[in-house]
């Protein structure tokens, strides 16, 4: 019976994956078939915007496995700094946010204050962050971190507050030492509500990326502007759909790790 | 038989001054090592309390709490608690066997032992076998056992529970308030449980402390001389338990319960017809205990003849 029902789920959580990428084709198609029809240079055609994109990224010697000068001065030195930037902000936020949270009075002075900076569009701190830290990869890391860090910090602020009386007496009468209070009560505890935080930073970590180096001449987003400004067209699109699926890889690999981290959680495990 | 726990003028009160509210007034008894005891009270009573301030969750605000000889300040190492909301006290992130491991881990047992005792004591709760699962996976009575064994797995001292059978349904109620006792005769373990039900007292304890209105106070301190080898359906038809059970039934309906108040001198035991009046009044009156009651007249009906002959 249980091989059965097994059996059952994962034919129709294939048919559910066939289904969407279908789908997803079939866009793909249309955009093609749109393209043709409107015979336009601004809309070149999805097949040439793949080539262009083949070219661009598999343009490389065979000892490199084909991939382009373009992967290695382009693409990865902008995730770097984007994952490098994001994985700071975490590091920070998850810090603060714990702190915040464990104190009884911190979020009644700070709430407001975060609360603030939170709702500030990072986009439009941009000239600030050029005139503070120059052009370069600094102001990008500092553009990203300060848009990123907060809804990590307010999301652990949550979770830390989470660990209710039950547990806390349950883990004081288990003579849990106070050192080991933070990693084996209180992270587990709000992990759940840190990786909420962590997806909603991950796709903003991305966007800030772009608009930094738009602004500030480098990476993906130097390439963006300088194929629009000198009718480059297709290779534009290319960026435009290779970022989409940069942001889906990396939204994918966090929820793989959320998957693993947080396979505890009744909505998550196999049962479910 | 040594002193386990020995409580005195134990006083605890939330707020100050005018706001003040006393939970618990002036207690003293002792537990004697080996002893399971129950202490029932009205809901509100201030048993919570009073389980937090002995486990030394909470300093009371007055008295002193002794275990085994030495002053309780702070949590004690060699002892233990039983929650009643097991879904809460189990650490749902770690798996079974890691939560019963838990309190191992502050202690000077390597990883191996760690995983031996937790399989050891899952298997004495009847439990063998399920130690990878995560809690939600199993039942409430199931998770109750997991709480009571990660209780065990240090060996304590004394072992406290808090109305730790109160969110089960009556059938793993009956089956847990057995477990409980043979783990106890088998471990050779010092319990103290606080419930309002009854029942529940009288046919676990060995000595039931029957608590008034808050701020509690001790009312009556019974022994209860049921034979060691109970049975949920001949032992609570028994003319003793009965008899035991409206006693303290009666007592918790007396003025000095209801009228919030000082310490009671114990009243004699009455035994007979009356008692079981009383049982039954005091059932309609608590409606946490109905439960009980129904089981009570179901088991009546499998077995009239018992039943008769106790009733007459």
């Amino acid at each position: 019976m249980s091989i059965t029902t097994a059996a059952a789920k994962r034919g129709r959580i294939l048919g559910s994956a066939a289904v969407t990428w279908l789908v997803f084709a079939a866009a793909l198609l249309l955009w093609e078939l749109i393209a043709i029809g409107a015979d336009s240079v601004y809309f070149p055609r999805m097949t040439e915007i793949v080539a262009t994109g083949a070219d661009v990224l598999l343009s490389g010697p065979a000892w490199r496995l084909m991939l382009g000068d373009a992967v290695f001065d382009i693409v990865l030195p902008s995730l770097a700094t984007a994952l490098g930037a994001w994985a700071l902000s975490a590091l920070i936020g998850v810090a603060l946010g714990t702190a915040l949270g464990r104190s009884s009075w911190a979020m009644d002075y700070c709430g407001t204050l975060i609360s603030f900076l939170r709702s500030v569009p990072p986009v439009t701190l941009m000239p600030a962050f050029m005139v503070m830290f120059g052009i370069g990869v600094q102001m990008e890391i500092a553009a990203i971190v300060f848009s990123t860090l907060w809804p990590i910090v307010l999301n652990t602020v949550d979770g830390v507050r989470s660990v209710d009386q039950v547990k806390t007496d349950t883990a004081r009468s288990l003579g849990t030492p106070r050192r080991y209070w933070i990693g084996m009560i209180v992270l587990p505890a709000a992990m759940p509500k840190i990786f909420a935080g962590l997806r909603l930073s991950l796709s903003i970590a991305i966007l800030l990326m772009v608009v930094a180096e738009i602004v500030g001449g480098s990476g993906i987003g130097l390439r963006l502007s300088t194929t629009q400004s000198t009718v480059q067209y297709p290779e534009m699109w290319f960026w435009v759909l290779l970022l989409g699926v940069l942001g889906y890889a990396l939204n994918s690999a966090l929820l793989a790790v959320e998957r693993l981290v947080l396979g505890w959680q009744p909505t998550r495990g196999d049962d479910a | 038989m040594s002193t386990m726990l020995e409580v005195s003028g134990l006083t605890h009160q939330y707020g100050r001054g005018e706001r003040a509210h006393v939970a618990v007034r002036d207690l003293t008894f002792t537990i004697e090592a080996g002893q399971l005891a129950c202490i029932v009270g009205p809901s509100g009573c201030g048993k919570s309390t009073l389980l937090r301030c002995i486990s030394g969750l909470i300093p009371a605000t007055g008295g002193s709490v002794r275990l085994h000889g030495d002053e309780v300040s702070g949590v004690p190492d060699d002892l233990a608690v039983v929650f009643q909301d097991y879904s809460r006290s189990l650490f749902p992130w770690l798996t079974v066997a890691k939560n019963v491991e838990f309190p191992l881990r502050w202690q000077q047992v390597s990883k191996a032992d760690r995983r031996r005792r937790a399989a050891e004591v899952l298997e004495s709760v009847g439990l063998a076998g399920v130690g990878k699962k995560y809690p939600w996976q199993l039942s409430g009575g199931m998770q109750q056992r997991v709480s009571i064994a990660r209780a065990l797995v240090s060996r304590p001292a004394l072992l406290l529970m808090d109305e730790p059978f109160a969110s089960v349904d009556a059938q793993t109620r009956g089956e847990l308030e057995d477990l409980t006792r043979r783990v106890q005769r088998d471990l050779g373990s010092t319990i103290l449980l606080v419930t309002h039900d009854i029942d529940e007292s009288v046919y676990l304890a060995d000595r039931v402390l029957v608590l008034s209105k808050s701020p509690a106070a001790i009312v009556a301190d019974l022994t209860i001389d049921l034979p060691a080898e109970r049975d949920q359906i001949t032992t609570r038809e028994s003319e003793q338990f009965v008899s035991l059970r409206g006693e303290v039934a009666r007592l918790l309906q007396s003025p000095q319960v209801q009228r919030t108040g000082e310490t009671a001198p114990e009243t004699p035991a009455t035994a007979g017809s009356d008692a079981a009046h009383g049982a039954a009044s005091a059932d309609a009156a608590d409606s946490a205990t109905t439960d009980s009651a129904k089981a009570a007249a179901a088991e009546a009906v499998e077995s009239p003849d018992e039943t008769a002959a106790s009733r007459s």
